[in-house]
């Protein structure tokens, strides 16, 4: 049981040393206090647990641009997107990230398909079409193309939101509570298509969740994140049989002894 | 019917409308979307003409915009012509009244659409431009138009403001609604029935189009 913990830990110093990876250090203490430290080399899934208002969002949100942090600093693959002391701040336009939003924030005016082309931006437009079809019918939704989101169930949305988080070929992918919105049977087999794109994605992926059993079932590493504080990181094995503190079986509602 | 009155009040109006829509744009996307010290104080001031005596709020503008005030001196310098009882006069107090029914439509429009969806496009790699007009702009359009009809609407119904700013100059400031008042007061009610009915009507199509277009866009977001 120990040599899988061993094995992703050793992967992680390797690649830390590479720059691979996604490297988040942040510390500030107001107005929302964050203290962060975390490494997440290519193809791992690290799971960020803790209760709602613990800065999950937050953490997300700086790691794509969207929140700015008074100090810390975010590398991808040895390119910095966050530097507060060389004062380095890359716009998220400007980072590579797939974000799957809670609520998934699709464009409710425009088609599956056009969501999806609306992060291809990048690329010449005649090529958009193709490649936005491809990603739908790579999560199954190539017949839904032309739906609107308010004509999609719950599961095929988020589909459509990881399609369109996927279209950028993103250097990390970032997944907020991406399964909350569903019901158990859905949940059940998104998460299966999760495990599955894993396996193809050679990138780090990050999981905001509360749900433990999710966090143990599909994450390598997990972060146990309270009032903005990393309390514990580890395999979520390890983590779940030796809390480091009370207060960290407390937040994964563990009996003690 | 008083045709150049009308035709007075059309021509401010859609003065007006053009003038306030860039404003309305621009306070109501900052009023939606950031938060700054003061705000409140900003939306306060925003909506005062809506509760401000148009006596109150047309005195105001006369003192602003007198031969006495460094605006209309400045003016005056400029032009060689007064501010206040002129049609460029009535357009800033036009402008100034309006604000609330140009910038308030608009700023729960842009606020309707919501953080998230502006972040999902930042993140997808949309420019702040590109994220304006394919996600913002499409879906706060309803806002859009009943910020235009209702401050169209407004300005060619105001009464207050305008004669305290721009007297009742025919052909230079007097509006229909002045006029209304005029027939009255000269016992022309055939005259002030008419041009009555008219502006009844446009605002109750202007109130229809505002609600139904809204109705629409409800079905749209589903």
């Amino acid at each position: 049981m120990g040599s899988a913990p061993e094995r992703f830990a050793c992967v992680a110093e390797i690649a830390e040393t590479l720059g691979a990876g996604l490297r988040v250090r942040l510390a500030q203490a107001g107005p929302i206090p964050l203290d962060v430290d975390l490494a997440c080399p290519p193809g791992q899934l690290h799971a960020i647990v803790g209760p709602s208002g613990a800065g999950k969002t937050t953490l997300l949100k700086a790691i794509a641009g969207l929140y700015r942090p008074q100090a810390g600093q975010i590398t991808s693959d040895g390119m910095v997107w966050f530097d507060s002391a060389a004062g380095t701040w890359l716009a998220p336009q400007a980072r590579r990230v797939g974000l799957v939003f809670q609520a998934y924030a699709l464009f409710p005016h425009m088609s599956a398909q056009a969501n999806v082309e609306t992060s291809l931006a990048a690329q010449p437009r005649a090529a958009r079409a193709a490649r936005a079809l491809a990603l739908l019918t790579q999560v199954g939704l190539a017949d839904k193309a032309h739906r609107r989101p308010a004509d999609l169930s719950g599961g095929e949305q988020q589909r459509v939101a990881l399609a369109r988080a996927l279209a950028r070929s993103p250097d990390v992918l970032l997944l907020d509570e991406p399964f909350a919105a569903v019901d158990r049977r859905t949940r059940r087999r998104l998460q299966q298509d999760l495990a599955t794109l894993r396996e193809s994605l050679k990138i780090p992926i990050l999981l905001v969740t509360h749900d433990l059993d999710e966090a143990c079932a599909l994450a390598d590493q997990m972060s146990v994140l309270h009032e903005g504080r990393v309390l514990q990181t580890g395999a979520p094995d390890q983590v779940m049989a030796r809390p480091a503190s009370p207060l960290v079986a407390e937040l994964l509602d563990l009996n003690p002894g | 019917m008083d045709w150049p009155a009308l035709i007075l009040s059309l021509k401010l109006a859609g003065a007006t409308t053009l003038v306030l829509l860039p404003v309305g744009v621009i306070l109501g996307r900052l009023l939606a979307f950031h938060a700054f010290r003061g705000k409140r104080w900003v939306e306060a001031a925003i909506t005062l003409p809506l509760v401000l005596p148009p006596t109150v709020l047309g005195y105001y503008l006369l003192i602003a915009l007198g031969v006495a005030s460094p605006i209309g001196q400045a003016w005056q310098a400029l032009t060689g012509q007064t501010l206040v009882f002129s049609f460029s006069g009535l357009l800033i107090a036009s402008v100034v009244f309006n604000l609330p029914f140009a910038i308030q439509p608009l700023q729960r429009a842009f606020e309707g659409v919501g953080q998230d969806l502006r972040h999902a496009a930042w993140v997808g790699g949309l420019s702040p431009l590109a994220t304006f007009r394919k996600v913002e702009l499409p879906l706060a359009w309803p806002g859009l138009l009943s910020a235009l009809v209702l401050t169209f609407t407004h300005t060619l119904g105001e009464f207050g403001v305008v004669l305290m700013v721009g007297g009742a100059i025919p052909g230079e400031t007097r509006t229909i609604a002045i006029s209304i008042y005029d027939r009255v007061q000269a016992f022309d009610t055939a005259a002030a029935g008419i041009m009555s009915a008219f502006l009844l009507l446009s605002a109750f199509l202007a109130i229809a189009v505002v609600y139904g277009v809204g109705a629409r866009a409800v079905r749209l977001r589903g």
